[in-house]
């Protein structure tokens, strides 16, 4: 490393060419391969939403709600996850920097609170998916495979709105929760699947202020909607798993379920890695070493977590 | 190289109000949806949509360079990672959607 004189210019065959460790080269490498292989995932996303340009859902329709918050708050949540993990980002740099003068407690202290940051992301994930699996306004199943909703004239209104249901019922009030039921076969199933489509219809027919809204995002007049349900629709879904989706095409749903967790399953291998490290710098490893070099690699793929975060919610939030 | 590392932090905290003004930023034109951003069609999508885009690929340049460290680093190196980024990326990317915009076509 001194006598940096000795080796050729760095295109020229010396031997440090880029003047990086042989580990931060590496974690570098392996970065590059992980852009790649999130950009196939955000490709395949665009593929399928350009293609089903008409009927995708609407992101800022589907995550609407915050914790302890009535009523409707799109993106709000978003940018609360997005927030946090900007925010676990500065504290890691922090952490590094100190790393490399090296103040051990301070690094102590921000990678600690890098760690507070990614596991609230990573709870937030868990309350995300939780209401998108759990579902919010219902759907009604077609079998041109695409999901119609109800609505009141021109505004999405719900199916637990139209059936008089509590959606926080049990299982034994709320026909919808059947699934929830234990034995079920397929035929039950589909028994209460006919049920529910039927008593939709007279409640349709009952309340003359209630309508529907197709894929593709047209409202239906009443006794439309009527006729359209009687011919088209198979089955009320209420929530999102990888075969049916309230919110619309299923393909949505199962892209939101791949790449997000994909990347919070990478968030979570970072937390893992920087409670690995937080315990050696407790521990005196890298005082010993002599360089705080293990944290700044690990800083490297915690900040690439936070930039993957970035695309994923320019791309499934917001454009 | 990097001097920057010894001038204590403030650097870091500048970077992070600009990512959080771009975040904000973002947030609001997503929520209010200016009305000539929305209406707008721009090369097949909504002028608002090229704004996202740009805001997030100015958000990506900072973190790169700055967090990680990428603009501090040896020509060599900066450029072995962030050619292979930029030429595939937008490659794929370019395959991908017009393919998609093919299939939205013809199926």
């Amino acid at each position: 490393m001194s006598n940096k004189e000795n080796y050729g210019k760095p295109w020229e065959g010396g031997d440090k060419p880029y003047e990086s460790s042989y580990g931060k080269l590496m974690m570098w490498f392996f970065l590059i391969t992980d852009t790649l292989t999130f950009s196939a995932f955000l490709a395949a996303y665009g593929f399928s939403r350009f293609k089903f340009e008409d009927v995708w859902p609407i992101a800022e329709e589907v995550f609407t709600h915050f914790p302890f918050l009535h009523g409707e708050h799109p993106l709000l949540f978003v940018a609360l996850m997005t927030f946090i993990l900007i925010m676990s980002s500065v504290t890691m740099v922090l952490a590094v920097n100190f790393g490399h003068k090296m103040q051990k407690n301070k690094v102590i202290l921000w990678l600690s609170l890098t760690i507070v940051g990614g596991i609230m992301f990573l709870g937030s994930q868990a309350w995300e998916w939780g209401h998108f699996i759990h579902g919010d306004k219902g759907g009604i199943e077609t079998n041109t495979e695409y999901t119609i909703h109800i609505a009141e004239g021109e505004k999405l209104s719900s199916v637990y709105k139209l059936m008089d249901i509590d959606k926080y019922s049990d299982a034994n009030e709320n026909p919808f929760q059947y699934f929830a039921l234990e034995d079920l076969t397929a035929e039950m199933k589909e028994g209460f699947d006919v049920q529910n489509i039927k008593s939709l219809i007279e409640k349709l027919e009952a309340k003359p202020e209630f309508n529907i809204r197709k894929a593709n995002r047209i409202y239906l007049s009443n006794e439309e909607s009527v006729n359209y349900i009687k011919e088209n629709a198979t089955k009320i879904v209420v929530g999102a798993n990888l075969v049916d989706n309230e919110y619309g095409h299923r393909l949505f749903a199962d892209y939101f379920f791949f790449i997000t967790g994909f990347h919070g399953f990478h968030v979570f291998s970072g937390v893992v890695l920087l409670i690995i490290i937080l315990i050696n710098t407790i521990k005196g490893t890298y005082e010993k070493r002599g360089h705080y070099e293990m944290v700044e690699k690990v800083g490297l793929y915690w900040h690439f977590v936070d930039l993957v975060w970035v695309f994923v919610f320019t791309f499934f939030y917001l454009v | 190289m990097s001097d920057n590392q010894h001038n204590g932090n403030w650097w870091i905290w500048k970077v992070f109000w600009i990512l959080l003004g771009l975040t904000t930023f973002e947030v609001l034109l997503g929520m209010f949806k200016p009305e000539f951003l929305v209406n707008t069609i721009f090369l097949g999508t909504k002028l608002l949509n090229h704004v996202f885009i740009i805001l997030t690929i100015i958000k990506a340049a900072y973190i790169v360079l700055t967090f990680m460290h990428l603009g501090f680093e040896k020509k060599s190196l900066k450029w072995t990672i962030l050619l292979p980024a930029l030429v595939l990326v937008p490659y794929l990317l370019f395959i991908i959607l017009s393919e998609g915009v093919h299939a939205y076509i013809v199926l």
